[in-house]
């Protein structure tokens, strides 16, 4: 292949390291998000025990008052933006273009830029622990704890850290949009794609709008602690409602961010495994969409006791309890699935039945708080870690590994261990119950979220201890799961193209699946396109060994301009130099970019 | 042998091309984040408190005669109870307003018309007259730059006046909103000129000149109906 003059040749890819540093195949693309947002979540979890550890008793002394404030703001950080929206973005990855029967994303040198800009940005957060402390503000940051006044250095890397997440995020929003619009293979109209297609549309709609808000938050925010200017600060004629305001208008869309990939994982999971197709299709896609529109609708829910007055408590009432409508409808779509299916209760199924319980507690407790006057009496208590743990953990997190145990053969054409994953299920299931719903009783009780600790005989203890000895048997079951990881990576591929009979276009090709994904572009007949052709005794499309599959080459340039961007990052954090070299890289990256021969 | 070639990204369902609809998506993205900017010069234009005595004492001028004070309010204002004299009576303050709306209508007209040179250059990409392309995106490039121009002046008069990131949330949210405006401004103007720049090459723009500059034009107009919006809310709606 000829080298345009000012370009680097084409990676040839012969180092197995090289060939993962320069990859822009979407498959192992989403290995790479799925193992480090792993890693953080694990980071995430020690973050969660040693919390829990210093809860364990009344003046409990394990950590001490500062770790413990960094503690808290960054398991939040770390679950959110490093673990959840990343591990929902694995999924995102390696399944949306074989969902859609593509043979990859839109754009495949920018889905690469996407992982190392994350990449870059969980490094900044993380490494903030040993350069100076990290940020203790809570993960919402609000004014004025957050400006240069009360807090330290951590908040430049909370601040950096997430405008770099944010890019991130906002790259492979625009990638997935685009390819789930136009690269849908022939016959997959939009009332045919599968659920989950359906809400990484939403999602990614939801990061384009909402991440720019948290931009300008966050750019205002920077210009307060470093430009001596006072957006958010009273002492200089601020507002600090303004952050909050600002703040949650990005913050509930990401609430929705985080929960829509697990709700459309479990609608491809209930369907499969009771043999039935999805209850009510356009219901569900019509309730996706509704909660992406009202998700906008409800930020103020946040800051009822902001004194924002009657108006806007009301609306804000009013609308978050008008939330819970689509998302009801939801879960009587995912029972009404099961109703008369011929279930079989494999571990991913275990998970998904299980998702719909503790997501309706999660979801019952939040519109409990739609209310004012009982969120005037929840507000900062643990009742809200109790509501926010059982629709993240219970929620997010379970739908994850739900998804895990479903895909894992499409991924590595190897199945997990059912006996471990019942392991897995049991020992998350009563942990995290153990753990979060003993949070109710303490937040009622009138325990504050984030105190570092709490005296002998306030009626706290017995449930504190309790909570914490959940938290560790959810810690030993998420063990489980690494454990049944190793042992199943080192076992012969026997899954087959589809051994769960799915209906979706990802099991019409091997396991795992070719460089190319699919040897014939597929053609979707129906909403359940492998289902509708096993009954009318149809096939997909055979390759033809004559075609020339072109796939686009591997790509240094995506690693160097994510450099550049971690270098225009450190800058303001280290020394403007670094800032001052790293714009010249992105110069040359995006040149280099532009120019690369593609075809 | 006839090998069939199937290519990667080049699919589009919609007809659109992946690069034309990422760009669209892109710029309802931008929506947001200029609404956010917008948003908060709007939430403090409404309650800019009266300066400190101590801004007062130091940004008085004398023009036409008497003294006014600049550098704090964005229009006109006159004030008679925030400065008290030593024998304990008000004194009537004058507040001379920074924005200079003859000023920047002209660079306003500047970036309007840099929108008509940039059909201009599109028109000539997409119907194979290069020469005109290439004037036309350099008109369109030294039209941005002198917009650029006017807004480096125009910020070093204010400051000169006494407005600054630090003095008010007037000048913290208007040089924080106009300046990343400036800096689309100037993205514009480096992706417009690495195109004239790769025009000059032996290939050109390849064949698919005319779509690589009618993307890079819809970047460029929305820049400027941006610009349209904050010209309307900061200068021309009073305050």
């Amino acid at each position: 292949m000829a080298t345009v003059a000012g370009t680097m040749a084409a990676p040839t890819a012969e180092g197995v390291v090289w060939s993962w540093l320069t990859t822009v195949d979407h498959k192992r693309i989403g290995v790479l998000y799925g193992v480090s947002a792993f890693i953080f979540f694990l980071i995430g979890g020690v973050e969660a025990l040693l919390i829990r550890a210093q809860l364990a008793v009344p003046n409990g002394g394990v950590i001490d008052p500062e770790l413990y404030n960094q503690l808290f703001t960054m398991h939040a950080l770390t679950m959110i933006f490093l673990a959840v929206m990343p591990l929902g973005a694995a999924f995102f990855n390696f399944m949306i273009p074989l969902m859609i029967g593509a043979r990859d994303v839109a754009f495949p040198r920018l889905n690469a830029l996407s992982y190392w800009i994350f990449l870059a940005g969980g490094l900044v957060l993380t490494s903030s622990f040993f350069l100076g402390g990290a940020p203790d503000t809570g993960w919402f940051a609000y004014a004025p704890i957050s400006g240069g006044t009360y807090s330290g250095s951590g908040m430049d890397y909370y601040v950096i850290g997430l405008l770099i997440l944010g890019l991130s995020s906002l790259a492979a929003a625009l990638n997935f949009a685009v390819t789930i619009i136009n690269m849908r293979a022939p016959g997959l109209t939009m009332m045919r794609m599968p659920i989950f297609v359906w809400m990484t549309l939403i999602v990614a709609f939801l990061l384009i709008l909402a991440l720019p808000v948290l931009t300008v938050a966050l750019v205002q925010l920077l210009f307060d602690r470093q430009f001596t200017t006072s957006f958010f600060l009273p002492s200089g004629g601020g507002d600090p409602i303004l952050w909050q305001h600002l703040f949650w208008i990005f913050g509930h869309p990401e609430v929705y961010i985080l929960i829509l990939p697990a709700m459309g994982i479990v609608s491809e999971v209930l369907p499969t495994f009771s043999r039935k197709p999805l209850f009510g299709y356009a219901a569900m896609v019509f309730a996706g969409v509704a909660i992406g529109f009202l998700g906008w609708a409800v930020w103020s829910h946040h800051m009822f006791t902001t004194g924002l007055g009657a108006v806007p408590r009301v609306v804000f009432a009013t609308s978050t309890m008008i939330i819970g409508v689509p998302t009801g409808i939801k879960i009587f779509n995912w029972l009404s699935t099961m109703w008369g299916g011929s279930i079989r209760f494999t571990t991913a199924m275990y998970f998904s039945v299980s998702f719909i319980a503790l997501f309706t507690i999660g979801g019952i407790s939040g519109v409990m708080h739609a209310s004012p006057p009982v969120d005037q009496q929840q507000q900062d208590t643990y009742f809200i870690v109790a509501h926010l743990h059982y629709v993240l953990v219970g929620g997010a997190i379970v739908g994850i590994f739900s998804g895990l145990y479903y895909w894992w053969p499409k991924m590595t054409g190897r199945f997990l261990s059912e006996t471990l994953g019942k392991w897995n299920f049991w020992l998350m299931f009563i942990g995290l119950n153990m753990t979060f719903f003993p949070m109710h009783f303490l937040g009622v009780a009138g325990m504050p979220r984030r105190i570092y600790t709490y005296d002998e005989g306030l009626g706290w203890e017995f449930w504190n201890m309790f909570a914490s000895v959940g938290a560790l048997i959810l810690a030993v079951g998420v063990l489980v799961f690494v454990i049944n990881v190793a042992r199943t990576m080192r076992q012969p591929k026997t899954a087959g193209d589809n051994p769960w009979d799915g209906s979706t276009l990802e099991w019409a090709t091997s396991s795992p699946p070719p460089e190319h994904d699919f040897d014939a572009i597929p053609e979707v007949r129906a909403r359940d396109p492998l289902w509708y052709d096993r009954d009318h005794g149809l096939s997909q499309p055979e390759g033809d060994p004559d075609e020339h599959i072109h796939m686009p080459p591997p790509s240094y340039y995506p690693l160097i301009l994510a450099l550049g961007v971690l270098m225009l990052g450190v800058g303001p954090l280290s020394h403007l130099a670094v800032t001052a070299l790293g714009v010249p890289v992105i110069i040359y990256a995006i040149w280099g970019w532009v120019l690369e021969p593609t075809e | 042998m006839a090998t069939a070639e199937h290519h990667v990204g080049h699919h589009s369902v919609t007809g659109i091309d992946n690069r034309k609809l990422l760009m669209w998506i892109f710029l309802g993205s931008e929506c947001l984040f200029f609404g956010a900017l917008i948003s908060t010069y709007l939430i403090f234009k409404a309650d800019i408190p009266a300066p400190p005595i101590s801004f007062i004492e130091a940004h008085t001028h004398v023009e036409n005669g008497h003294e006014v004070v600049t550098g704090w309010f964005p229009v006109d204002r006159v004030i008679d109870d925030v400065y008290i004299n030593e024998d304990g009576t008000f004194r009537e303050v004058e507040f001379a307003g920074v924005l200079d709306i003859p000023i920047t209508s002209q660079s306003t007209f500047v970036l309007l018309m840099s929108s008509v040179t940039m059909v201009l250059a599109v028109y000539g990409a997409q119907h194979g007259r290069l020469l005109s392309m290439k004037v036309w995106l350099l008109a369109t490039i030294l039209l941005g730059l002198i917009f650029l121009g006017y807004q480096v002046y125009e910020f070093r008069l204010f400051g000169s006046e006494g407005l600054t990131l630090e003095t008010n949330q007037f000048g913290a949210s208007f040089f924080v909103l106009t300046g990343f405006h400036g800096t689309h401004v100037f993205v514009g103007v480096l992706i417009l000129a690495s195109l004239l720049l790769a025009s000059f090459r032996r290939s050109g723009l390849g064949p698919e000149a005319g779509f690589h500059v009618e993307t890079a034009g819809l970047y460029w107009h929305f820049v400027d109906i941006v610009w349209i919006v904050i010209f309307t809310i900061i200068y021309l709606i009073p305050a």
